[in-house]
């Protein structure tokens, strides 16, 4: 089973509300000084479906990120949890893209790696939440994609995915190739192993640039954007809550209930 | 193709109805039409779609279009978007309104893949820039940290909107429209995935989208006992049990009960969280919500940002009496 998953480097999502800011003349978020950025979380479940997949039945895990000035700590660590090869879009030029610039570039580096059964996205990054990236692939290719999924087997030349639905899950078998995206009703992903740093560390990710993979640099990054971002800002908050103090637990409890019911809410 | 004019709404059917997201689409995209003095369009796809098409008329629209094959009947990407692929080149709206729901997310990107065309999901509010024409999406991003506004050139522009974003016009059953079929001509052996069973997760009593007053417990609840105590409280309120990711996540309730970004989105009149901290991305579920209250022993937690009442101390000390007291009054 030959298995490709899409990881992205994104700002921390766990770091404090409190240190969220945006450079309004850029329009982009600042970030947050000493917070490190990490791998999108959905993207580190989605290595995890890969590797639940690898350790039943065998296979290869090629990982695939896109950005510039990638941290190599950051973007090697689904090696560490067991994923065999490392391939970086990584350029300038990939910078500024949005979705269908990211999608296009990502495809083709798919397609100059050939072999695949399976590939894996997250089913949203955690910066922009556009969640467009894994089916936008999978159209490119013209392969069936299955999105938010919460648990993926793999049988008899086929997939068969638990889907997340508003009330319960579908499952929904499909055909391979075939493109998954990948959501937290997947559970935990596993952590690396001291093992698997160490034969990380020693591996060197293969580093692709916009002519490695054929892609049209008026199509690439900043270039190929088909949405334009008019204004990036941060919702205003009130910040007005009437804290209920007493002299004991349960009387600031009954304080609250007071209060609720004075305000006609109970 | 010919030049693109009015706005689409896709319209989802829950249970032989119009789903709510597509009146709250309606009403928000009759009022889009009406700015830029276009017709509203709504397309129905299914195996049947029963009394929704005078529903749509009666919520707002001008036209409707049905697309009913018994290959329609459960949603699948391929059937769906060659569906709505032909319908979009045929009708060539400018606007193309989908929800942000479990099959708009799935259906929207890999349409607009197809047709070349811009997308912006889960938006919030959207607007008719007076001097461009185009239309603004004001979208979340950043976990609900940052909003976004995009617009595009390519067209049909294509959004998903957030459940509860938008108000639905009060039925008017008088209202005349037009509803025509369209063909479907699809290949079976083009549908590359096959459903092979649906299940239904419902927790008993009131549904969460639908409850007036939600009590909501994070990780600091600590297991799946202390959700019981929260049962009692929503009990007594007549409301429903919500968490954040977390307990989720660890499995102390089933995944259903997730309030926030991924999750259900939710507008009670009163909200009580319980040990959460009030991340970005729970706060998403739930800012819409009339009033919150939080209770956390962290006098810091981003929770209280958003709350209206609030009390600092460990859950397990103030909720009985709390509860307790709450039964009083109610009784009293």
């Amino acid at each position: 089973m030959n298995m490709i998953v899409c990881c992205k480097q994104v700002l921390d999502p766990e770091a404090p509300p409190a240190s969220f800011k945006i450079d309004p003349g850029s329009n982009q978020v600042v970030p947050p000084p000493g917070v490190p950025p990490v791998i999108s979380p959905f993207d580190e479940q989605a290595v995890e479906a890969a590797l639940r997949i690898k350790d039943s039945q065998g296979g290869k895990i090629t990982v695939l990120s896109l950005g510039n000035k990638l941290l190599r700590d950051v973007v090697k660590k689904p090696l560490s949890m067991g994923a065999d090869e490392l391939v970086l879009l990584e350029d300038e030029a990939f910078e500024g893209g949005d979705s269908w610039s990211i999608a296009y570039a990502l495809a083709m580096a798919i397609k100059k790696i050939g072999e695949f059964d399976l590939i894996f996205c997250g089913r949203q990054a955690a910066d922009w939440d556009a969640g467009q990236v894994g089916s936008g692939i999978a159209e490119i290719l013209g392969i069936p994609s299955v999105t938010v999924a919460k648990k993926v087997e793999a049988v008899d030349g086929k997939a068969r995915v638990e889907r997340v639905i508003a009330d319960g899950y579908q499952v929904v078998e499909v055909t391979l190739p075939a493109l998954i995206t990948v959501s937290n009703e997947l559970g935990e992903a596993r952590y690396a192993t001291l093992k698997g740093i160490m034969a990380a560390a020693k591996k060197q990710p293969t580093i692709w640039k916009p002519a490695d993979i054929g892609v049209d640099p008026s199509q690439t990054g900043a270039a190929g954007r088909r949405t334009k971002l008019v204004k990036l800002f941060q919702p205003v908050r009130e910040g007005k809550c009437e804290i209920i103090e007493a002299d004991s637990p349960a009387e600031a409890a009954a304080g609250l209930a007071v209060k609720l019911r004075e305000a006609k809410l109970i | 193709m010919a030049e693109s004019k009015g706005v689409m709404v896709y319209g989802e059917i829950a249970e032989g109805k119009l789903a709510s997201i597509t009146t709250e689409l309606l009403g928000g995209g009759r009022r889009l039409a009406d700015e830029s003095k276009e017709e509203l369009l709504c397309i129905l796809i299914g195996d049947q779609v029963g009394e929704a098409p005078q529903q749509a008329i009666a919520s707002g629209a001008d036209k409707v279009y049905t697309a009913e094959d018994p290959l329609l009947k459960e949603y699948q990407t391929d059937s769906y978007v060659a569906v709505m692929e032909q319908a979009v080149k045929d009708l060539s709206p400018r606007i193309l309104l989908l929800g942000q729901t479990s099959v708009g997310r799935d259906l929207a990107p890999r349409l607009a893949f197809r047709l070349g065309a811009s997308l912006s999901t889960d938006c919030l509010e959207l607007s008719i820039d007076p001097d461009t024409k185009l239309l603004q999406q004001t979208r979340s991003v950043f976990g609900g940290n940052a909003r976004a506004i995009f617009a595009s050139e390519s067209l049909p522009q294509i959004v998903t909107v957030r459940q509860k974003a938008m108000s639905p016009l009060e039925p008017d059953k008088s209202k005349k429209g037009e509803i025509t079929p369209i063909k479907v001509e699809l290949d079976p052996a083009k549908i590359r995935t096959k459903v092979i069973e649906t299940v239904k997760e419902e927790v008993e009593g009131i549904k969460l989208e639908d409850a007036e007053a939600i009590v909501t417990g994070g990780r600091g609840i600590g297991g799946p006992e202390g959700f019981k105590q929260l049962e009692e409280l929503a009990k007594a309120l007549k409301g429903a049990v919500g968490a954040s990711r977390p307990p989720c996540d660890n499995g102390w309730v089933p995944d259903t009960l997730q309030v926030g970004l991924t999750g259900k989105i939710v507008t009670p009149e009163l909200y009580i969280a319980v040990a959460l901290s009030g991340a970005s991305q729970h706060l998403a579920g739930c800012s819409g919500a009339k009033n919150i209250i939080a209770i956390n022993k962290d006098p810091e937690a981003n929770i209280f940002k958003e709350a209206r009442f609030g009390v600092v101390g460990d859950w397990k000390q103030l909720l009985p009496a709390f509860t307790e007291k709450v039964k009083e009054l109610l009784a009293g």
